[in-house]
């Protein structure tokens, strides 16, 4: 039996409310909330966590292939799923591979992996952008999400699917610019509607099931009226949005995540995705997926999440530049230097003391096994919070985290306001792009509150 | 720590010491010229009576030759030395040390930084190629975190914490408000302390010892010379100086409220000096108060107060300039700055002036003991060098 075997995702904690964007763009903006990546997240920093989380969801081994997909890739020409790849410590033999550039590539990736053989990690994360006062902007949300596709301990069986593939105009973005254009909504619909309606007759064709077999359907896509229209059409029990925008790229799976989340044995579940064609996925809830424990289910991520201003956010993404602390900007990371600490640097490993068996944090010429640190929690000692230091975003708070069972490190918090840190207060790690200098991100680990 | 010391086998005979400040007209060659200059002259020397140079600086220079070119030195050992904040009070221990071994018959010790050409508030360290895992906070907060350690550890109130910080750079700015060399000159009340705006967790701008440009200078002979050079040497009584590992910041057991690595170079040069009762024995203390917790923290770890109880004593005033035990009594950091690689030797300028009667009227010091001690350090809380030295003038 071939399908999904674990399954997470990642919601950031920011929240930007759009009934505040019109006020300073002057148009846009809307009701509700979108979530926004924090200053020091970017696509693989999410990706990372929502595949540590789909790991940690199922009792199924490791992959031995890991696929990052993206719209908005950290790097391009340099793969970023070796990124994930070192922050999950996966072996050396584990291919990673970005399957990017368009929406479609992470249903694709999907697709494929299904299709395919061995334990793949298809991972997704998109930060999506545009304009102030954009409809992107309002309808877009940041996130990631991350299935593990295999033979074994399989929760959602695949059933068969189709895809249909068309070339027009519906959005474009030249590399390099920092949002989309879209063409005339209605063009877009008409193409979807019949492009959709034919690869869901041909996955139910491919799937050798009735129509009324399925059900739950996921109707997604950037193209919202299109995705909402074809799933009037299809006449099936609809799985809501998820309510912090559309996370693009990750944004199928992260709703096949949440689906998964309430889903009962024997249940038939849909994916159609639209994004230059459709692409369709059937799938069957098996009796295994009484025992899938997704740490931190996607519901509770949306639930939780502070708000960021809307100028804070503008800033994040880069649109409006804010004077930076008067103190130099960090160095670019040595290449050689982080290749020589990558367990340490991408994979939080320390090693043991050698005498009294704690860990070393980080690891020092003497020390003994490698300990893996990044699934530890901790206890905040001391804190400070650093009104001085240059960072991206001002001020730095800053604490000496005592891991339980040994090993203490002075280290960076993030997601977190300064006037709700506490000394006692408990965290956990993360997985973050501390800084970026000569056009090299700097990755490393901070601990942030204990999610509850 | 075995140390065997070199207790009153090396005199200093000749010290100078520039005004610190934001010396817009001075480059790094002026005020190391400056500094040699006022040496020289106090030891009634020339340059070529110099054997061998040792220069302490941070990042201002590299190699000798930063102190060879502008001195004008013709075939001279020059050594540029690098020790964190300490590199001044590590200039003299080498210059002291070539002496006492018979390699040299005189040799001196320069200690420069010349911060402010940098464009940007504060010091900044250029650190090495890395794999950029390292802490990028400022030093400030990284002792800042001292201040609500020692409180909780020793139940210490917000406010009186608050106060006895406040004493401290309250008093080290009445000290420096009476010395022409400091760089600040004006007395600052513990009201104005206490509503700086805050800079790191409980530190306000007024806790934080300020940034300058500055050198200073020591002439060392062997003890036996010294009376050749002046009639009233300070003999050096210990040296000691202690490089940290970095096991604090890993060390589950270590609590932010005392630097390890200052009790046991504070430990070694009492034994190397002969002191058992510091507080008693030294007439006074420059050391690094480059945050007022750091103070505070300082008072215990070199024995003057017991553990928990420094706080009481600042502020009962027993290390102001008319307490029992002058501490700061140039105004130390706090007025000065902190020009990295001279302000172990700048610390070392205030014994030179006091105990030989030399300082002015208006912040001489009222006892008349005969030993002092000077503390320089560098890093942080949990990953330290600590360099403690005691002079006397018998």
């Amino acid at each position: 039996m071939r399908g999904i075997a674990g399954a997470a995702g990642y919601i950031p904690r920011g929240r930007l409310d759009l009934t505040g964007v019109a006020a300073v763009a002057g148009t846009g903006g809307g009701k509700g909330v979108r979530s926004v990546a924090s200053y020091d997240e970017d696509t693989t920093t999410m990706a990372v966590e929502a595949a540590r989380l789909a790991l940690r969801s199922t009792a199924a081994n490791g992959p031995d292939a890991v696929w990052l997909s993206t719209v908005t890739p950290a790097y391009v020409d340099k793969t970023n799923a070796a990124a994930v790849h070192a922050a999950l410590r996966l072996d050396d033999d584990v291919i990673a591979l970005d399957l990017g550039g368009a929406a479609r590539s992470a249903s694709g990736a999907l697709g494929i992996a299904l299709r395919g053989s061995g334990t793949t990690l298809v991972v997704a994360a998109d930060i999506r952008t545009g304009l102030p006062g954009s409809g992107d902007e309002a309808a877009g949300g940041d996130g990631a999400a991350a299935l593990l596709v295999g033979d074994t301990d399989v929760v959602a069986e695949y059933l068969g699917g189709a895809s249909t593939t068309e070339e027009f105009l519906d959005r474009w973005r030249t590399p390099g610019d920092v949002r989309s254009k879209v063409w005339e909504e209605r063009f877009g619909e008409t193409k979807y509607l019949t492009l959709g309606d034919a690869a869901w007759r041909a996955a139910l064709k491919a799937a050798e099931i009735e129509a009324d077999a399925v059900d739950r359907v996921i109707v997604t896509g950037l193209h919202t009226r299109a995705a909402r229209g074809l799933a009037g059409r299809l006449g099936r029990p609809v799985v809501e949005d998820a309510g912090v925008g559309n996370t693009g790229a990750a944004h199928p799976a992260l709703l096949l995540t949440a689906a998964l989340e309430n889903a009962t044995p024997g249940e038939v579940i849909g994916l159609v995705v639209l994004a230059d064609g459709a692409d369709v996925f059937l799938f069957r809830i098996t009796d295994a997926i009484t025992a899938f424990r997704p740490p931190r289910p996607v519901a509770a991520q949306v639930a939780a999440g502070a708000a960021v201003p809307y100028g804070k956010f503008l800033s994040w993404r880069g649109v409006l530049p804010i004077e930076p602390p008067r103190r130099p900007e960090p160095a670019r990371v040595s290449a050689s230097a982080a290749g020589r600490s990558e367990d340490w640097k991408f994979a939080f490993v320390g090693r043991r003391d050698p005498t009294s068996g704690d860990p070393q944090l980080p690891p020092r010429p003497s020390g003994g096994d490698d300990v893996p640190m990044a699934d530890i929690t901790g206890t905040i000692v001391t804190f400070t919070v650093d009104r001085l230091a240059y960072s991206p975003s001002p001020p730095i708070v800053f604490a000496v985290v005592d891991f339980d069972g040994g090993g203490r490190l002075p280290v960076e918090l993030t997601d977190v306001a300064p006037e709700d840190v506490a000394i006692g207060g408990r965290v956990e790690m993360t997985f973050r792009r501390l800084s970026t200098a000569d056009g090299i991100h700097n990755y490393f680990w901070k601990a942030k509150p204990l999610a509850v | 720590m075995p140390s065997n010391g070199i207790r009153d086998r090396v005199a200093i005979v000749g010290m100078g010491c520039t005004k610190f400040g934001e010396h817009w007209d001075l480059g790094a060659d002026d005020l190391m010229v400056a500094a040699a200059a006022e040496a020289f002259e106090s030891a009634g020397i020339d340059k070529s009576a110099v054997d061998a140079f040792w220069l302490g600086t941070a990042q201002t220079g590299m190699s000798g030759i930063t102190l060879a070119r502008p001195l004008e030195l013709e075939g001279k050992p020059v050594t540029r030395v690098e020790n964190y904040c300490a590199s001044g009070s590590e200039a003299l221990r080498q210059a002291a040390y070539a002496v006492a071994s018979g390699a040299y018959d005189v040799a001196m010790a320069v200690g420069v930084e010349k911060v402010k050409d940098s464009g940007y508030q504060g010091l900044n360290a250029n650190n090495p190629p890395n794999d950029g895992t390292g802490r990028t906070l400022t030093a400030a907060a990284m002792f800042s975190m001292v201040a609500p350690a020692y409180g909780r550890k020793y139940g210490v109130s917000d406010e009186d914490m608050r106060a006895a910080m406040a004493h401290i750079a309250s008093k080290n700015h009445f000290n420096g408000a009476r010395n022409p060399r400091a760089q600040f000159r004006g007395e600052v009340s513990t009201e104005t302390i206490c509503s700086a705006p805050p800079v790191a967790g409980t530190l306000g701008v007024f806790d934080c010892a300020g940034v300058a440009d500055g050198a200073a200078a020591a002439v060392v002979v062997r003890a036996e010379d010294a009376a050749r050079y002046v009639d009233n040497p300070l003999y050096i009584k210990a040296l000691s100086f202690v490089a940290g590992n970095g096991s604090g910041l890993s060390d589950p057991a270590y609590d932010y409220t005392t630097f390890p690595e200052v009790v046991q170079a504070a430990t070694d040069a009492y034994a190397q000096a002969g002191i058992t009762d510091p507080r008693t024995e030294l007439a006074m203390a420059e050391v690094h108060d480059c945050f007022t917790p750091t103070e505070l923290v300082l008072m215990e770890d070199l024995g003057f107060s017991e553990r928990g109880a420094a706080w009481k004593e600042v502020l009962a005033g027993a290390f102001d300039l008319a307490g029992d035990l002058p501490v700061n009594p140039d105004g130390g950091l706090k007025s000065f700055g902190h020009p990295v690689g001279a302000s172990g030797l700048r610390m070392l300028y205030e014994p030179w002036l006091q105990l030989r009667g030399a300082a002015p009227e208006d912040r001489r010091i009222g006892n008349d003991r005969r030993l002092a001690l000077t503390q320089n350090l560098g890093g942080y809380p949990g990953e330290m060098v600590a360099f403690v030295s005691i002079v006397g003038t018998a």
